[in-house]
Parts: C-alpha cells; structure tokens; sequence
C-alpha cells in the first residue's frame, strides 16, 4: 500500500466531524452500547456514534426530510414523536437515549424525562441555559422576550414552551429522584466553564448536557 | 437447477389443459415429497411455482433478495410482459443501478400459489379430476404463499435471504416472512402495507368477489369448462379495485370532470367523462392477463391476512420469539395519500416493533399518487430503499463491490 493510499485509507475510517455539543454527549458514551437519539435531526450524532463507537444506533425524529436523510444514510431511524411513541418501549430497551436541545420544546417535559429514564439505562439530555446572563440582560434591559443565536425565535413562533435554568433542570431531577452522574456547562464559545450545581454555571452556561439515570 | 418451462403444447389437449403462456423465467415443481399442509388444513401437492431471478448469487449465498409481488402483480419484475407486452412492473427500484441493484444483489420473484401466472391455482388441472380446480381448488392464505416461497429458496438452495422486500400484499407476505422464519431473514422492507386487513378492505374486495360471482358467465366457479369468461364481472372488480389504488387529488389531476370525444354530456349511459373510460380500459385490460377464480383466492388471502391474531391477539408477540426480540432489520414506507393503508397501518406495526426494541425505520413519503406510489416514480422512496440496502449490507459485511460499467 502506498502512503497515499494507507492515508486515504486512513481517513475513511475516520468519523465524521460533529458540533462540539454532539461531541460532548458522543463523549458520555460507551462504545459497543445502545443509543435511542431522539429528536436525531439529519442523523450527525448517530453516524458519528456508529462509525466512532460501533454502537447499536436508533433515532427518532419529527421531520420527514430529517429521517429520509437519515434511512438514507443507512441508519435506523422511524419518523415520530418523542411524546407519543415512546411509549412502546419496553424498560432499560437502550444503554443509551439521548434527547438532545428538545427538552424545552415538550408538551410534557417531566413525562418524557421519566419516559427517558425507564427506557434507556441512561439518559442524556442537553438543554439550553434560560438563566444565562445574556437572556437575564436582555430581559431586563429592554424588557422583551429574550432572541439569542442559539434561542433563534421571537415568542409567537418558537416551538420552545417550556424553557428551563440549569437550576431548575437539576432540582426536577432531584425531585424525581434522577441522579446527575456527570455534567458539563458549556459557555457561549462551546467551552466547558463548570459543574451544574454551582451557581456559576447557571449565570455563565448557555447549555448544559446531563447523564442521567434512575436513582 | 431443474425447472424448466412448462413444454407440452399438444394440439389435442383441451384449452385449459395447455400451458397457460409461453413465457420467460422458470418454473419448478414442488411438494413432490410432501404436500403443502394449508392453513385451512387441506393439502396441496405437487404444485408449480412460477419465478424468474436476476442478477447472480454470490459464493456464499448471502446476497438474495426476495422481492413480494401484489395482488394482480407476478414474477415479471423486469422483463416485459407476456400477454401485456409491458414493461417490469418494478424497472423503477430493480435493475442494474438502481436501488436494488441487480449487479450487486440476486434477485428473486415468484408468482404466488393461486395465482394465474405460472404457478398452481385454481385454472389450472386438478390431478384428481382431470379438470381444473376450479372452486375445489383449497383456499390459501399469505401464509401459505410464503411457505410455497420457502419451499422455492429451499430447493434453490439458499438458507438465508438478504431481505424481502414488496409492497401491498408483497408487503403482508414481507412481514409474515420476518414473523415465521426470523433466522432466514436479514432486513425486510414491508411497503404500503398492513399487519392486517381492515374491514373497509375486505369490503372492497368483497364488492370485488360479487361482481364476479354475479356474472353469468362466472358458471359457478366452472367457467373453463362452459368455455366462458365472466370478463364483465372481473372487469368491474378491477375498476372499483382500481380507484382504490389512486388519490381522489391523484384523479382530479388527470381527469378532473373531462369529457371523452366530446363537447357536452350526452344525457345518456355512454363514457361520457374520460375518468370513465379510464376506468373502463383498465377492466377491459385487465381480463386479458388475470383469471376471476384466481382473483377471488388471492383476495380472499388478503382478506384473512391478520398478523395479530395469530400471535394470540397482540402485534409485539408476533416479533417476539422465546422472549427475545425479532432479529431481523425492518424498514417500513408508506405514502401521505394512501387511503387503502394508510400511513397509520405501517405506524401500528413500527410501534409494535419499538416495543420488542427492534431494528425499525420508518419513512411516510410525501405524494399525492395514492397506493399506487411504490410502483411509480418516487426518487425520495427509492434514495430510502437504496440507503437501506447499502447499510443493511455493511452490516451484513456484503462487500461486492458494483462492476464497473
């Protein structure tokens, strides 16, 4: 084999480039496993799971073209909703289920949090900060609904209803007896800044990603 | 391999006694051994299976793909008709390049028992009586159809299948292959389908079976032997059939309220609007390529098709097997304007196999084509089929690589 080719070759097997949030759940787990990716959009995560950890992948997802793009690609994925077809699952079903930046778009966040955690052994859910200090600014400064690059909507579209801190995320948590087994605050650069109990965390993380399991 | 096309054309045989049509594939007699036990309990054997294949098996034998055809549909994937002069019914997904690649894969299709295509139904003859079946011939059931598959693949010697793939009944047949045999079953792909009939269905069909069986010419069952056809009945069961396949949008675009030949109605019974003439050109072709009786058995296996049922009332018991989940990779299609299995149907079945955590994925395409839209042009339906089989293969470590062209 040439060097040329022994690179190519290389780099094929290399997996394919993420957003740095997908990379810090990609990082929660354990390679081999199974992973349900709910809301998996065009399928990043899970391709990058399944080519970087060999893992068992499945996802769900609301839009058409997202899922098209995903059987497309291969992976196995159903076209559904996270409320309704989860349902089915029978408990501890996945290692794995991650519910990523979707929380807060839920009719019913705590049931689907208690749905996450019965049928996955784990639960990795990453929601955005509303307690970060520049929706805090804007709020107060000019006293409208907060838009940020990543909170993108003004409040009569946004498919958000149910917005959270990372303080309120981690008391539901305690109060349905969920335990944090691992956090990471991420700044506005994509920086890991802190744990999430601190206060800290929930004035300077734009988001937060959570592995969860039943306590 | 022993099959062979059917040869004795005797000029002194009766009509129904010859071979039906000198037409292209092979055709294998099975149950030489052992008859097919039926569902209803009655036996059947020997009988002919009617297939044609395409593509090359690989050495291993892992790179079959089992393609289920539709209820007025045959073996004649590709190649064209012989009584119609047609092109394949599925040329759109099947075929060198094309999503089920035929320089990648083997492909395979038979005609399903009862039907009139080369494989054993009611026209043709009764060994016990001379004469054709008839209505003594047994009434069957998909799963009976897929046991007949099975016996196929048997004596063609391949143990497991890459996948099974067909739409409508293909479909029903595609699942109840992943329920009976797990272990031979690699991925399948249940399309426009149900895990079973519903009553709305068996309605159709039922209006379907009277217009035949209201035909005089239909002579009880024994119409070969009258030397009649009940081709009025028949034609009206294709036509109230056909509509069913279609989108009420799908018919407002073609046809819309527009008259045939002629500038105003004509107050009277003719085919005034052209969806009538539409409708009464496919009747009339259709009697030339399909048999009533047949029609009346292969409806009727529809009709008893129920996948729940035979699992002791729950849909998740039929992908469980000693507890463990099915192995076998789904991936169900359906269309947004199939009214005759709706999108729900293919949802029922994927919740149920969520439940057993099985390998599903589920596409509903978008189209205003109806039932009909697996066998037309769809690119989104066919880059779906085509991603699936590449990453079924990966896994299956298939890594025939396509000949360069």
């Amino acid at each position: 084999m040439s060097p040329l080719d022994e690179q190519s070759a290389r780099l094929t097997r290399q997996p394919p480039a993420i957003r740095d949030d997908l990379k810090l759940i990609a990082d929660m787990v354990r390679p081999n496993s199974r992973v349900l990716d709910i809301g998996c959009g065009d399928g990043a995560l899970l391709d990058y799971l399944t080519h970087a950890k060999q893992v068992d992948g499945r996802g769900i997802e609301l839009s058409m073209d997202g899922v098209r793009q995903c059987v497309a690609h291969g992976l196995s994925v159903i076209q559904g909703d996270a409320e309704t077809d989860l349902k089915d699952y029978p408990a501890d079903a996945f290692d794995y289920v991650v519910l990523s930046q979707t929380l807060q778009a839920m009719r019913n966040p705590r049931a689907v949090l208690e749905t996450l955690c019965r049928i996955g052994r784990h639960a990795i859910v990453s929601v955005p900060n509303f307690g970060y200090w520049r929706i805090r600014l804007q709020l107060l400064v000019t006293g409208r609904m907060p838009v940020t690059e990543k909170l993108g909507y003004q409040w009569w579209e946004t498919p958000n209803i149910h917005f959270c801190t990372i303080r309120d995320f981690v008391v539901l948590c305690e109060e349905m007896n969920i335990r944090i087994e691992q956090s990471r605050i991420m700044d506005r650069a994509g920086r890991v800044t802190g744990r999430a109990h601190s206060g800290f965390a929930n004035l300077l993380g734009e988001q937060g990603v959570f592995l969860l399991r039943r306590g | 391999m022993d099959s062979s096309h059917s040869g004795d054309t005797g000029p002194s045989r009766p009509l129904y006694a010859q071979p039906v049509y000198n037409q292209p594939g092979h055709r294998v007699l099975l149950g030489t051994d052992r008859p097919l036990r039926l569902d209803s309990g009655a036996e059947l054997g020997p009988f002919h299976v009617a297939y044609q294949t395409y593509g090359t098996l690989n050495a291993d034998r892992s790179n079959a793909i089992l393609i289920c055809h539709a209820l007025t549909g045959d073996h004649f994937v590709l190649d064209r008709h012989p009584i119609t002069g047609k092109s394949g019914w599925w040329e759109m997904l099947v075929g060198p390049g094309k999503p089920v690649d035929t320089d990648r894969y083997f492909v395979i299709c038979s005609n399903v028992i009862g039907g009139c295509m080369g494989s054993t139904g009611p026209k043709d003859v009764n060994p016990a009586t001379g004469e054709p079946y008839g209505l003594a011939f047994p009434v069957i059931t998909i799963g009976d159809m897929v046991r007949a598959q099975k016996m196929l693949i048997d004596h063609l010697g391949i143990e497991t299948l890459f996948c099974v793939i067909g739409g409508s009944m293909g479909g029903m047949q595609v699942l109840q292959w992943a329920v009976s045999y797990p272990e031979t079953v690699f991925a399948a792909v249940p399309i426009a389908t149900a895990a079973r009939h519903s009553a709305q269905n068996i309605a159709f069909h039922e209006v379907g079976r009277q217009a035949i069986m209201a035909d005089p010419n239909w002579c009880g069952g024994n119409y070969l032997l009258e030397g009649r056809r009940p081709e009025a009945g028949l034609a009206v069961a294709r036509m109230a059939a056909h509509i069913t396949y279609l989108s009420e949008t799908a018919l407002h675009r073609k046809f819309g309220r527009n008259l045939q030949d002629r500038k105003s109605v004509t107050y009277g019974f003719d085919a005034d609007f052209q969806v009538e003439s539409y409708l009464r050109y496919q009747g009339a072709s259709f009697v030339e390529r399909f048999d009533a009786n047949s029609y009346l058995y292969i409806t009727r296996a529809m009709d008893y098709f129920d996948l729940a049922a035979d699992a002791g009332g729950a849909l998740t018991n039929a992908f469980r097997k000693d507890g463990r989940p099915t192995p076998v990779r789904f991936c169900l299609a359906s269309f947004s304007s199939d009214w005759l299995f709706p999108t729900s149907e293919s949802r029922a079945i994927v919740h149920a196999l969520n439940a057993v955590a099985a390998n599903v994925s589920f596409v509903e395409i978008g189209t205003d084509k109806g039932h009909d839209a697996f066998l037309l042009d769809e690119p989104e339906f066919h880059q779906v089929i085509h991603g699936f089989l590449e990453g079924c293969a990966e896994h299956r470590g298939l890594t025939v690589r396509r000949r360069a062209r």
